[in-house]
This record gives C-alpha cells, sequence and structure tokens, in this order.
C-alpha cells in the first residue's frame, strides 16, 4: 500500500518570517489516503454509523417506540384517507358509463303522440337505445311500488307525464350537458333530467375531500418533520460530548451530521413500516363487509388496499421527511456546539 | 512549525488574552509555555487549534496560514495536531479502545489497520491492558493516560497539551511529562502548557513566559 500517512514529517522549516503562500493544501494531507481507498473508508463509515444509529435506537426500546407510535399515527391517517378516496373514485367511475336522459314529456300529449315523438328520437344519432313509459304504464309501475295505488284510484286523471329514458352514445359530461339542453328545448319536453347530475356532485364533493386529505396529509407530514427534528435535537444534546471531541480531534461537519441524519432516516423507515401495517390490518377488517355490501348490489366492486405505489410513497415520504427533519436539527444546532 | 508573529486576541468583553505575541516553535521542537492562570495560555493554544481566531497577526502551523483557512478546512488542520487537555475530554460511553480509536475513525483508517495503532499507542502510554475497561473505571492519572493515547495515535507533527499535569501529584505529573519527552525524541513538536514551575524548570526545555497576555520571557 502507497497510503500517505501521519507518520510522513514535513522538513524543519528555517525561514522565521511567515511567508503565505499561496496553496490550497489542507492540514490532512499526510493523512490523505488515495481515491479507492478513500471511498472504501466512506462506504465503511456509512456502514457503521447506518448500523450504529440502529443498534443505538434499538438499545432504548421504549424512547423509540413511543416516537415511531407518534410517528405511525401520523403517518397512517393521511395513508388510509387517500386509500379511502382512491376506493370511492374507483367505484364511481364505474358508474359514470351509465349515464342516462330522462325526457318528462308534457301532460297534454296522448299516448300515441308520446310513442310516435319517441320514435323519432330514434332516429337521431347521438342516441344508442330509448325506453318509453307511456302514462298508464307508468301509473301501474307507480301503483305497483309506491303503495300509494289507492290514493291514484281517487284521483280522475292521472297525474304521471309520459316519460322517454334515453341511452346517449357519448360519454363525456360536457356533451350530455348540451344534449341534455337540446332535448329540454323540444315543445313535447316539459323537463330533460340528466341522471348524471348527483355523480358529478359527488365528484365536487370528492375534489374538496381530495385536497382535505391533501391539506392534512401536509400538516400531518409537518407533524412527522416536527417530530423526528425535536427527537433528532435532545439527541444532539445528550451527544454534546462526543460532538466537540469529534470536532477537536479534526471531524468534519458532515461526520458529525451523519449518525443523526441516518437516525432521522431509520425514525422514518419505522414509522412508515408501523404505518403501512395499521393501514394493512384496517383494509383487512373491511374487506369482508365490504364484498358483502359490493354482492348485494351485484357489483363486481373491489377493495384496493395501499398497492405497491401507495405503499413505495409511503416509504419514501416518510424517509423522506425523517432525513429532512434530521437535517434540519442539525443544521440549527450542530454550528452551535463548537469546542471552547 | 509553529510561528506567531504579532499575534493579539482580544475579547469583545473587553479585555485583551493576547498582546503582539511573536516566536517560532521549530520542527522537532520541545517548549513549555507557562505563566500565571489567566496569562493567556489556553487562548494561545485556542488558537493553534483554530478554535478561535486572532484579532491581529498571523499565525503558520506548518505550512498552513491560519487566517487562510476556511471553516471547511478546519478539521483536516485539526488532524495534523494532537491534543491533550486538563480534564482529559475522554468519553465514558465507551471503551478506553474506542476512546482512542476516534481519530483514526474519523480519518478513514480501516479497521484492522486502526486496531493496530490503537493497540500501539496505548503500549506507548503503557495501558495495553486497560483497553476494554471504561475511563471512568481508571485513576485520573491513567485518565490522562488515555488522553496523550488519543492525542498521538495518528501520529501528528504537532502535539499540546493544556495543563496536562493539572490534576495529577509530583510523581505521576513527572511521569507524563517524561511521555511528552518521548514523543519529541521521535520528531514530534510538543508545545505545553504548565504553571508547575518547579517541574518544568528541572526539565531544561525550552520556556515561553506569559503575562498578562504578553510573552514576557522566552529561553
Amino acid at each position: 500500500m502507497d497510503k500517505k500517512r501521519g507518520a510522513e514529517r514535513v522538513q524543519p522549516s528555517r525561514t522565521t518570517t511567515v511567508t503565505p503562500q499561496p496553496t490550497s493544501k489542507r492540514g490532512a494531507e499526510q493523512h490523505k489516503v488515495d481515491l479507492k481507498g478513500h471511498s472504501e473508508s466512506w462506504m465503511r463509515n456509512h456502514m457503521a454509523v447506518g448500523k450504529n444509529a440502529l443498534t443505538k435506537l434499538l438499545g432504548t426500546p421504549i424512547a423509540t417506540v413511543m416516537t415511531v407510535a407518534v410517528l405511525a399515527i401520523a403517518l397512517t391517517l393521511p395513508g388510509f384517507l387517500f386509500t379511502v378516496l382512491s376506493n370511492v373514485q374507483n367505484l364511481t367511475q364505474g358508474w359514470e358509463g351509465e349515464a342516462r336522459l330522462s325526457l318528462y314529456l308534457e301532460t297534454s300529449l296522448t299516448d300515441e303522440d308520446a310513442d310516435r315523438f319517441s320514435r323519432t328520437l330514434l332516429l337521431r344519432d347521438d342516441i344508442a337505445a330509448i325506453d318509453f313509459i307511456s302514462r298508464s304504464q307508468g301509473m301501474l309501475e307507480f301503483k305497483k311500488y309506491s303503495g300509494f295505488g289507492d290514493i291514484l284510484d281517487a284521483m280522475n286523471d292521472n297525474p304521471l307525464p309520459a316519460v322517454v329514458v334515453l341511452l346517449p352514445k357519448s360519454r363525456l359530461v360536457a356533451d350530455l350537458g348540451i344534449m341534455r339542453a337540446g332535448l329540454q328545448a323540444l315543445p313535447e319536453v316539459n323537463e330533460a333530467v340528466l341522471d348524471l347530475e348527483w355523480l358529478q356532485r359527488l365528484d365536487a364533493m370528492l375534489a374538496v375531500a381530495k385536497r382535505a386529505v391533501f391539506v392534512l396529509g401536509v400538516l400531518l407530514g409537518l407533524a412527522v418533520l416536527l417530530v423526528i427534528g425535536n427527537t433528532i435535537k435532545m439527541e444532539i444534546e445528550s451527544r454534546r460530548d462526543e460532538i466537540v471531541v469529534s470536532k477537536l480531534v479534526g471531524a468534519t461537519d458532515a461526520w458529525v451530521r451523519r449518525p443523526f441524519l441516518y437516525t432521522g432516516v431509520w425514525y422514518g423507515l419505522l414509522g412508515a413500516l408501523c404505518a403501512w401495517l395499521i393501514v394493512q390490518v384496517a383494509w383487512l377488517m373491511l374487506e369482508t363487509p365490504a364484498q358483502e355490501l359490493a354482492q348485494l348490489y351485484r357489483s363486481q366492486f373491489q377493495l384496493s388496499g395501499l398497492g405497491f405505489s401507495g405503499s413505495a410513497l409511503l416509504l419514501f415520504m416518510s424517509v423522506l421527511l425523517g432525513w429532512l427533519g434530521a437535517w434540519i436539527a442539525v443544521r440549527r444546532h450542530l454550528r452551535e456546539i463548537e469546542p471552547s | 512549525m509553529i510561528q506567531f508573529e504579532h499575534v493579539s486576541k482580544h475579547y469583545d468583553e473587553g479585555y485583551d488574552a493576547l498582546k503582539d505575541v511573536s516566536f517560532t516553535l521549530n520542527t522537532g521542537e520541545l517548549a513549555f509555555l507557562t505563566g500565571h492562570s489567566g496569562a493567556g495560555k489556553s487562548t494561545l493554544l485556542k488558537l493553534v487549534m483554530l478554535m478561535e481566531q486572532p484579532t491581529a497577526g498571523h499565525i503558520q502551523v506548518g505550512d498552513q496560514v491560519l487566517g487562510k483557512l476556511s471553516r471547511h478546512d478546519i478539521p483536516f488542520l485539526r488532524r495534523s495536531i494532537g491534543v491533550v487537555f486538563q480534564n482529559h475530554q475522554l468519553l465514558f460511553d465507551r471503551s478506553v479502545f474506542e476512546n482512542v480509536a476516534l481519530p483514526l475513525q474519523i480519518c478513514g483508517y480501516s479497521p484492522a489497520d486502526a486496531a493496530r495503532r490503537v493497540r500501539a499507542a496505548l503500549d506507548k502510554v503503557g495501558l495495553l491492558n486497560r483497553e476494554k475497561m471504561n475511563p471512568r473505571a481508571l485513576s485520573s492519572g491513567e485518565q490522562q493516560r488515555v488522553g496523550i493515547a488519543r492525542a498521538i495515535v495518528h501520529k501528528p507533527k504537532v502535539l499540546l497539551a493544556d495543563e496536562p499535569t493539572g490534576n495529577l501529584d509530583p510523581q505521576l505529573s513527572e511521569e507524563i511529562m517524561r511521555l511528552f519527552e518521548q514523543f519529541n525524541r521521535v520528531g514530534t513538536t510538543v508545545l505545553i502548557a504548565s504553571h508547575d514551575l518547579s517541574l518544568i524548570r528541572s526539565m531544561r526545555h525550552r520556556m515561553l513566559t506569559l503575562k498578562s497576555g504578553r510573552l514576557i520571557a522566552d529561553g
């Protein structure tokens, strides 16, 4: 090995005056190892420091569990709500294809006129299918299902309008809106109702909910940052002597910082793993009742948990927050600790 | 090796710790720095370590002009200097071995290489059989020797000591001083701050005497 090390000595200088030389050499020149050795020792240091940080955390299990529990709760909430939202979205996407337009015709139209009108609609190329319910047919169905048959019998006139239910070809919400307006303008039509409207409202509500979950997520992310930052700050305080001594014997800022950054990363990772576990268990508990509910509606709907990308995102965000929290704490407090 | 040129240090609280101090310590030399407490001995050592910046003047350590070093360069300067403190600054959460190994870990030595050097250093101060112990379990003389082992384990060019015998009885003090002489004999430049005049007079080395921040005697 041709490493240059501390034993090498500089020749005695005979000059008695200080001659500032334009040199960028550092004091540790004699300790520098070659590039390969340098990256090797860097790797070794990272491995050792990472392992050490974890060992230290596991060495104080109660304090660690408390901190990790707080982190897990803060991470579980947005994680769980995000999955709830994405499931609701999956569900409503299945419904959007079934948009229907109901045309309530003028009651002044006779059943024959109404029938003729419904056939003219069939000629239009933006309509896939129609279903005509005449006034008397409507009356029969209403009597059968509503239980108000007696009241209707008592009335002289049939108050129900004839109804044409359309299945539009287009599924775009904008197209459907225009179509509805066009049909509403026809003289035969009293009122055109887009069955999609409640879905649109649900969509709008979902958008609000999404934003709310996002804000909540950001706030809880901030909480994670603060919890880790504060934990690291206390860790720095308790290791003050070690930091001072390390700096005195020539530790760089990066070297002093490293154990704390690893501690932050471990906290983030442990918090994320716990949160992941909680979310998965929660979905497991919801799965059976949700399936039973779906079967009642003859729906093929399947609950989906965090999934791969959700889990990866949770892990990544948490580790990032752990690192960042530690970095902020270290940046704020490490410079204050100087040997004196 | 260490050169002070018209160095002054003024503290904001309003007193001058050092006033116009100039001296040169050649490579391989051993000198004592003496004076009453408050005369500026510690301040002078702190300036060499860049724990403080001088208010005026130039300081050179080896080929480093300290005023030209950035914050980033300070750790690398400190790696070329070994320091022994009066309160020895040992870490009680680890063994003697790990205390001595710290500078080597920081410099990036491989564990095997570091272990060899740590044992060599502990052997030199006569504490090889104590490596697994916690420093807390050692006597104050032994603790001081662990501090010395840590200061010399990476074979620094310069060895500084701030009152290394402060808490020790005369016999232990002399042992410690003999240890410094040994390191000096193999080429290390040594500067020892001490107010134990009777001891250091008996050792017949160069003496730099400070009084109220001024260098009043050299020889």
